[in-house]
């Protein structure tokens, strides 16, 4: 177990070490000029000289990698050249609506996915299975921006249920933040919960034609006893697999749904800065982002060992 | 039983219509929508328009200020003098000012403002609005003496621009994030990525402002601004991005529809440095190829006005001279053949993300492919466009809105983007900014326009419209953007 984690451990550091490489020299060849974007057409030569000294662009690119990494090392994440603040700042802000969004969007599509898997696998090759397979057929192939569009023509505009989108924040009352997030989460979480049902479904179809199951069988469980004691929870590493990389999606991948409900998300924040040429927000933003996906895979691995005691006992 | 029941729900009804309505008279707060957040809140410091339309006007003032019409009114100036050479202006101030946080308004804080902006290390995105200033001197706390280096005749509209408006020097380090002005509203907060918020201050020295609290919002997306109009979220939509929907909010009883102008000159620019643009009859030819119609109405849907010449439509000594220029194909490729080209040539267009360029660039392409030129299309954004095409010269054919006010002058600084150079140009242009007699500066104006259409400088395409949308009871909001700007100092619901 010790050897497992540390394995996984050093896995994670060498990851870090690399992602904030490849992040910060990508970012930095994308042509255009911060300070030119920030001062316009009317700039002049020397505004744009002395702006680009006050943003700390005058210096060699390696040395400001280092600086950005040690910065980081210590907590500090940079000012962002366009707003002005600390970036640190910035993404927290973010965060507060990204991460409850993702968190929101994951429970909506678990709580959909898993009784419609464990139904559809139950009941396979019936009437029922094909009706929950065809819907998350439909699921995975509906653009989740299009939905989003469709649910805000019906309960914003129609029904006046909710708000077409924008965020009040929290300081409003949690339950007025959830109900600002909840058509954002609504049209995330449902592809999720499509895909994530048909995973269940054939991790425990997979599962009910494994001698286990049919031993248990044999000893006089019912079939579907058999399928909740027996094959649920060994079905249950490939889907906590795909949750983990939904998780990393719904962070960082809701940037059109951000965008179809005007959201202060962290999608947003990373979209504007590439096109402002904030390079020091997108290089932190996606550097914490690295940060995050890897941490979720390593709780993800941890998780692994602990639902399967073999990679306990092997490694 | 049922009878009672109708009873109660009518009564519920006509509580609830009441209560409505109640609600309706005593409204004095709004909700306003534009596209871009802005990056920071100085308006001294960076050049996106969205700062100047959250703050100018209804957080800072300046010394003059734009009317909704585009004429020039003081501003925290009451009143000026100018010498008889024109090299030196007197402003008095107002009494009673003061900015946001407490501290009066004085000479000082014009003269910290000004010498601030001219500074050799001044970040300021206009700085060239200063650079006929040799000398700001304090004569008392209300007067202010400005030295020319040589008479402007633009230097009161110069001062009215947001790059221009006054600042104390206690707080400049922090207008980034908390904007302290003189205006008619006070900062209250900014939720980044959502919204700031604005209420009225209570100290200000002129009209108080009918609204008590601004809230601005930022929807770029298209269609989540027509849901945000349609759910009633937004009061106020300025520079509404889907104008295919305008006909919708026209139609719509609850809804007002603005369609007015900017300052916005949208051009196919040229690059005279690069074959065969150099060569005044494709550039003719070029012109000549353009329907300025079908761009208007493919890719704006109809609103913007085409022009003929570098110049808005509106200004007093606009000249039509989209004459000069009529959609001719047969004609413009019998140019181009007498330029060496009877077969066409290739070149390349490159596209900034707006949706006049990105769709208007589709059409243009198919307009000059019937006489033969190929356009190889690029698109590219701000930052791109700004290193390669503004900065880099790298570039063939570009479409680009220029929305800074009375920018003609751009003509006649040769390492301009499209390097255009034409001694009579700059000699007219010399003569200008020194004028400062109205007939004459008039007549400069409008030989500086002919000048401009008749080299075929660049394709002039149409003047970018500003259509804003907004619910039915809302008054006093600018038609036309003479500046970038949404003044909500006179803005009020019927009741």
């Amino acid at each position: 177990m010790i050897r497992y984690l540390l394995g996984r451990l050093a896995s994670l550091i060498i990851s870090l070490i690399v992602a904030s490489l490849v992040i910060f020299f990508v970012i930095e060849i994308i042509p255009g000029d911060p300070a030119a974007y920030m001062l316009g057409v009317g700039a002049q030569p020397d505004t744009l000289a002395a702006l680009r000294a006050e943003l700390g662009l005058d210096v060699s690119k390696p040395e400001r990698y280092l600086r950005w990494v040690s910065g980081m090392l210590q907590g500090d994440f940079g000012i962002s050249y366009t707003y002005r603040s600390p970036v640190s700042e910035m993404i927290l802000e973010r965060m507060w609506v990204s991460l409850p969004l993702a968190l929101y969007a994951l429970i909506l599509s678990t709580l959909i996915a898993f009784p419609a898997g464990i139904y559809a696998a139950s009941r396979r090759g019936k009437t029922g299975d094909f009706a929950v397979m065809g819907l998350s057929q439909l699921g995975v192939a509906i653009p989740n921006f299009w939905f989003a569009m469709l649910l805000v023509l019906a309960f914003a505009i129609n029904l006046r249920l909710f708000a077409s989108g924008g965020f009040p924040g929290w300081d409003k009352g949690f339950w007025v933040g959830m109900h600002a997030l909840t058509l954002p989460a609504i049209s995330l979480a449902l592809p999720q919960a499509a895909i994530l049902a048909r995973i269940m479904r054939s991790a425990l179809i997979d599962m009910l034609g494994e001698d286990f199951v049919r031993t248990a069988r044999a000893k006089g469980l019912s079939r579907a006893q058999a399928l909740r004691r027996h094959a649920l929870r060994n079905a249950l590493i490939p889907v906590l697999t795909i949750i983990g990389l939904q998780f990393s999606f719904l962070l960082a991948g809701a940037i059109v749904i951000e965008k179809v409900f005007y959201l202060p998300g962290l999608g947003r924040l990373i979209f504007q800065s590439i096109s402002s040429r904030d390079l020091i927000v997108v290089e932190s933003t996606v550097m914490l982002l690295v940060f995050v996906v890897i941490m979720v895979n390593f709780a993800v691995d941890i998780a692994y060992a602990a639902i399967d005691p073999r990679l306990r006992r092997r490694r | 039983m049922l009878k009672n029941l109708l009873a109660a729900m009518a009564i519920a009804c006509a509580g609830a219509a009441a209560f409505v309505s109640g609600a309706a008279q005593a409204k004095s707060d709004i909700t306003v929508a534009i596209q871009l957040e802005p990056p920071n809140l100085d308006p001294t410091g960076a050049a996106a328009q969205a700062i100047d339309q959250v703050l100018y006007a209804n957080v800072f003032e300046g010394l003059t200020r734009f009317r909704a019409d585009g004429s020039i009114a003081p501003g925290l100036a009451e009143s000026w003098e100018i010498t008889d050479d024109g090299k030196v202006y007197v402003f008095k101030l107002r009494k009673g000012v003061t900015f946001h946080d407490g501290s009066s308004f004085d000479a000082a804080d014009v003269k910290f403002s000004l010498d601030r902006a001219r500074a050799a290390d001044s970040k300021n995105a206009q700085k060239a609005l200063f650079a006929s200033i040799a000398d700001v001197a304090v004569i008392d706390p209300l007067t202010v003496k400005l030295t020319l280096k040589a008479p402007n005749g633009r230097l009161l509209f110069n001062l009215a621009w947001g790059d221009a408006v006054m600042v104390a020097p206690e707080s400049v380090k922090t207008l980034a994030t908390k904007p302290i002005g003189t205006g008619a509203f006070k900062f209250v907060k900014w939720v980044k990525g959502d919204r700031i918020e604005l209420e009225r201050n209570a100290a200000y020295w002129g009209e108080k402002p009918a609204l008590a609290k601004a809230t601005f919002r930022f929807i770029s997306d298209p269609t989540a601004a027509f849901a945000a109009m349609m759910a009633g979220d937004i009061d106020v939509f300025a520079g509404f991005p889907a104008p295919e929907n305008l006909p919708l909010f026209k139609a719509d009883a609850r809804f007002q529809v603005l369609v007015g102008s900017t300052e916005g000159e949208t051009i196919l620019a040229m690059n005279h440095k690069r074959k065969p643009f150099d060569d005044v009859r494709v550039r003719k030819a070029i012109s000549m190829a353009i329907d300025r119609k079908a761009i208007i109405d493919g890719a704006m849907f109809g609103v913007g006005a085409p022009i003929g010449t570098h110049f808005a439509p509106h200004h007093p000594d606009y000249v039509d001279l989209t004459a000069k220029s009529p959609y001719d194909p047969a004609a413009a490729k019998k140019l181009l053949a007498e330029a060496g080209y009877p077969k066409g040539f290739k070149t390349t267009l490159k596209l900034p993300p707006p949706s006049y360029a990105r769709r208007g660039g589709e059409i243009i392409a198919a307009q000059l492919r019937a006489i033969g030129v190929e356009v190889e299309i690029a698109n590219v954004e701000w930052a791109q466009w700004l290193e390669e095409v503004f900065r880099g010269k790298n570039y063939g054919l570009t479409i680009v809105s220029h929305t800074e006010p009375m920018d003609i002058g751009i003509y006649a600084r040769d390492d301009y983007y499209f390097q255009y150079s034409s001694p009579k140009f700059k000699a007219v242009m010399a003569k200008l900014n020194l004028a400062t007699d109205p007939a004459a500066r008039s007549a400069l104006l409008k030989q500086a326009q002919t000048i401009l259409a008749e080299d075929y400088v660049n394709g002039f395409l149409f003047e970018l419209a500003w259509p804003t949308v907004a619910k039915a009871g809302v008054k006093g909001l600018w038609l036309n953007q003479p500046t970038a700007a949404l003044d909500l100092t006179g803005v009020s619901w019927a009741k």
